[in-house]
């Protein structure tokens, strides 16, 4: 710790903060405050520095050199400049090409609904024209008919972060790289299918996909597009932006329809950070939530299985109570309210409070535990009250 | 034994820990999250044993599986101990200034020779003494993961103390990356917990037959509690059965269909005079009721969950709940009122301030902060306390030392025999969850998996002349089930895997045991005994003699 204490501070663009000894320059950066776009680059991975869009301009005992700011390492005393005038051109101009290998990512009503890519964002920040360069001919689609991944060739920039989070991180091997160059292509070995292969359907891959070649399937379907009038014009939204991967803040896109809410995967008990989305007050799906300690790590279920059954139209509406035939009616609330608590208050001064138990839940919230185990012992006046973690 | 319901270190500390040892936790199924983990920590060069009958997926990480019979735990962990006691290679300072009762364990696991746990696991002697080896190695930096693998015996506590020796010798309590880690199983069961909604225990897991702790309550409730811990879900469907207990009010639980041998449970809440369910959809359970009530699920309501490792997240509300459906702590003030006595809360907020006032592990964590922060993993007793990251550090529970469990192999209740020849033994599956409540109305989910699978060892499905994907005829000495047979090696020879997740075509449950670990009461999910038929040709009712 001294050592970050007696040590020069690095410079970025003008911002002096503590330098972090074999911290990479990127990380410097996010200290100070600055955003460089990193389009390859996912923190639970090593740097792949591939990309470029993260150069950086680095002065070091008189040199001046260009730098991956993802993979080089950070010194005291640096001196960094993040958008020099050559560097914003160079971006801009690698934006421009690599959006003459895919579809324009501002054309599609359904992404601008959620909010924009990080490849979207970096387009709209850095200027980048879509028809600077001649559209490269685009491979050919295939198609994977699985509920739940959706890929999107035409919207590929060959970034390979669906493979090395699937790979590196995931350890699935469920998905590789095929082909060199511009002939690259996200593969699933033998038939192409995900089902077929070794994919748990975890959804990293499409979480952490910088452009939507990758999109939850589900989620695009349950969205309904915002209207595409606006021309180009950014507005600022508050909160609604895809969550970035890479913790860089995401610039804003046209003003999105859905919301979100932060909360917690209701499976198991590990407890991973979810956003519920929502669009006109209806729940259509849900996506990672990068700020909580599980670091956008999901399963299938917290990815994909956390919002059906709260739409469900068997969902219980209204109290209902058992006639004498043994038949369930639909009541009141005053009237199962009235009815259970008589019945309670009978069977606790007839039989005592112990011919009464409270059986609570593993499945609801901890304020609900509390009430639940307090009804027992103050309404009831047992301490029969129990839950399902024995079971 | 040591500590809490709860993993003493934090998930994340699983990836920097030098040696995992998975016991009873099919990790990438159960914990697919926590898994990453111990993938991660496996890539930086740490060990990973996996002690499972099963061949699980995370065998394919580990360096060695060890593949015991299953209810065999105890000999492999007791002659684990042997091994690291009789090599000296156990923490002398750890265990002279932190342990009691060193002794004890150290004569009782004397006969526990590897040579002899291998007779009663199957296990070969040299494969434990090596995972003794190098889990003593590896201490203090060695994390033992397990759950209901370990748990749902009814040797379960027994289980859990000789996994807690192992620790204790080695020192692996009150350090980073070490620890004993029960992968807890659903969203709020740590929660519910440390709420209180326990017999024995007011929240904050403080003791209900402790005067100075009653007092406490009584004079923050305004009102005497009862003095006598209460009884237990299994204790209180047997006084149902004995006419007894006459009421119950069940909420957001599927008891029939969870619950081992659900005929038992049906039979108990049949003979109940009144049974109230809380739930958010109707269900089996629900339709033995006599008044249901439509509650809020998790997208609906404000308040906090609890995760594996003691950390309090917040649950936000996203969209108002269906009709007149209502949130759990709503209906629950409700009900306060209508029985007289009507509390001064009004939102989760209130509620929490409450729960934070009275259980000091509690004390410090505030929505606020939450909001803040992000979660906070208790204890966390000051506002100005950042949490607990790992327990223990300083001393043990109450300054009291780690007491070493000497304890003995139990058999399971029901072993295989000539007329059920073999095991059964339940757990989840990755794309499923628990009764299917849930996974059963994804979207998209029946893809993965359409229906419920028996899995089987090739070996036995040769013998049985069963062929994968046929429906077979799986019965116990409680009931009897039609299921797709899956043939496969990760099924050990002589025991079958059902999840029970699609209770409409194959409820597991009615086979379970209704055994139960004579302490906890958790019942005997991992072993019972079943016969395994093939169908008549024709006529599926019918089944063939074998």
């Amino acid at each position: 710790m001294t050592s970050i204490a007696t040590e020069a501070p690095v410079d970025v663009n003008g911002v002096a903060v503590p330098n972090r000894p074999g911290g990479r320059v990127l990380a410097v950066l996010r200290d100070a405050g600055a955003s460089v776009p990193t389009l390859c680059y996912d923190d639970r991975l090593e740097p792949q520095g591939t990309c470029r869009m993260c150069l950086v301009e680095v002065e070091m005992n008189g040199r001046t050199e260009t730098v991956a700011s993802c993979t080089a390492f950070s010194e005291p005393g640096m001196k960094v400049r993040t958008h020099t005038k050559e560097i914003v051109e160079y971006r801009k101009t690698l934006l421009e090409l690599l959006l003459s290998e895919v579809r324009d990512p501002a054309k599609d009503s359904k992404r601008a609904a959620l909010g924009d890519y990080e490849f979207q964002a970096a387009v709209r920040e850095y200027g980048a024209e879509a028809d600077a360069f001649r559209p490269l001919e685009r491979r050919q689609k295939v198609d994977d008919p699985n509920p739940f991944i959706a890929r999107d060739y035409d919207m590929c920039i060959a970034c390979f972060r669906c493979t090395n989070i699937c790979n590196d991180w995931e350890q699935a091997s469920a998905i590789t790289v095929a082909g060199r160059g511009q002939d690259s292509n996200i593969f699933t070995k033998f038939s192409n299918l995900l089902m077929e292969s070794p994919c748990t359907f975890c959804g990293q891959c499409v979480n952490t996909c910088p452009t939507g070649a990758l999109t939850n399937r589900k989620l695009a379907n349950a969205i309904t597009p915002v209207s595409m009038d606006w021309e180009g014009e950014v507005e600022e939204a508050e909160s609604n932006t895809l969550p970035a991967p890479s913790g860089d803040a995401v610039q804003l896109g046209p003003e999105t329809a859905v919301e979100r809410t932060k909360t917690i995967c209701p499976y198991c008990g590990v407890g991973c950070g979810i956003n519920l989305i929502t669009q006109d007050g209806e729940l259509v799906g849900s996506e990672p939530d990068f700020s909580a300690p599980s670091q956008g790590s999901l399963c299938v279920k917290g990815q994909f299985g956390s919002w059906d059954f709260i739409n469900s139209d068997e969902r219980l509406t209204t109290p209902i109570i058992k006639n004498a035939q043994g038949e369930f009616e639909p009541a009141s609330w005053d009237e199962a309210l009235t009815l259970v608590t008589d019945k309670f208050k009978h069977y606790r001064d007839t039989n005592g409070p112990d011919s009464t138990v409270f059986w609570s839940s593993a499945r609801t919230t901890s304020e609900s535990n509390y009430l639940a185990q307090k009804f027992a012992r103050v309404a009831l006046e047992t301490n029969n009250i129990d839950n399902c973690s024995r079971t | 034994m040591v500590g809490k319901g709860a993993m003493s270190n934090s998930i994340e500390e699983i990836a920097g820990a030098d040696m995992i040892l998975v016991i009873g936790s099919n990790t990438t199924e159960a914990h697919p999250v926590i898994s990453l983990r111990m993938k991660k920590a496996v890539r930086n060069g740490a060990k990973l044993v996996v002690i499972d009958p099963r061949k699980i997926e995370l065998t394919k990480w580990a360096n060695r599986h060890v593949q015991l019979k299953i209810g065999t735990d105890i000999p492999v962990l007791n002659a684990m101990a042997h091994v690291i006691i009789k090599e000296g290679l156990y923490d002398a300072e750890y265990v002279e200034n932190r342990t009691e009762g060193f002794e004890a364990l150290r004569r009782h696991v004397e006969i526990y020779t590897p040579e002899f746990a291998e007779e009663l696991s199957g296990v070969p002697a040299e494969d434990i003494a090596a995972t003794a080896r190098e889990y003593a190695a590896a201490s203090p930096k060695a994390s033992i993961c397990y759950t209901l693998g370990i748990t749902e015996h009814s040797c379960g506590t027994h289980n859990v103390q000789a996994v807690g020796n192992l620790a204790l010798l080695c020192g692996n309590f009150g350090r980073e990356n070490a620890g004993v880690n029960p992968l807890r199983g659903q969203n709020n069961v740590q929660g519910v917990s440390d709420m209180g909604a326990l017999p024995t225990d007011l929240p904050g897991y403080q003791k209900i037959e402790k005067s100075e702790v009653r007092e406490k309550f009584e004079r923050a409730w305004g009102t005497p509690l009862p003095r006598r811990r209460g009884i237990t879900k299994i204790t209180a469907l047997d006084q149902m059965v004995r006419g007894e207990v006459k009421a119950v009010y069940i909420m957001g639980e599927n008891t029939v269909v969870s619950d081992p041998c659900s005929g038992h449970s049906r039979k108990a809440l049949e003979a109940a005079e009144f049974v109230v369910v809380q739930d958010i959809f109707m269900n089996d359970t629900a339709r033995l009721a006599d008044v249901v009530l439509p509650a809020a699920a998790f997208a609906e309501v404000d308040g906090t969950f609890a995760n594996s490792e003691r950390r309090v997240q917040r649950v936000r509300k996203a969209v108002d709940p269906p009709g007149e459906a209502r949130a759990d702590w709503r209906i629950l003030l409700d009900m306060f009122e209508y029985m007289g006595v009507p509390q001064d809360l009004e939102s989760p907020s209130d509620v929490w301030d409450e729960v934070a006032a009275l259980a000091p592990i509690l004390s410090g964590i505030s929505y606020d902060r939450l909001d803040k922060e992000g979660g906070i993993q208790w204890p966390c007793p000051t506002p100005d306390h950042p949490g607990t990251v790992f327990l223990h550090e300083d001393e043990m529970d109450s300054g009291m030392p780690g007491q070493f469990a000497p304890v003995d192999h139990i058999p399971p209740v029901e072993e295989p025999d000539d007329e059920y020849p073999l095991f059964l033994t339940t757990g989840r599956r990755r794309s499923t969850y628990h009764t299917g409540t849930q996974t059963g109305r994804a979207i998209g989910f029946d893809e993965l998996v359409p229906h419920e699978l028996a899995e089987l060892n090739p070996l036995d499905a040769d013998v049985l002349g069963i062929e994968d994907g046929e429906v077979v005829r799986v019965s116990s000495r409680r009931g009897s089930l039609d299921v797709h047979a899956k043939v496969t090696d990760r099924s050990p020879k002589g025991a079958i895997f059902m999840a029970f997740a699609h209770p409409d075509t194959a409820p597991t449950n009615i086979l379970t045991n209704d055994a139960y670990d004579f302490i906890t009461e958790t019942p005997e999910f991992k072993a019972c005994a079943v016969k395994v038929e093939r169908l008549g040709a024709g006529d599926a009712a019918e089944a063939v003699a074998d």
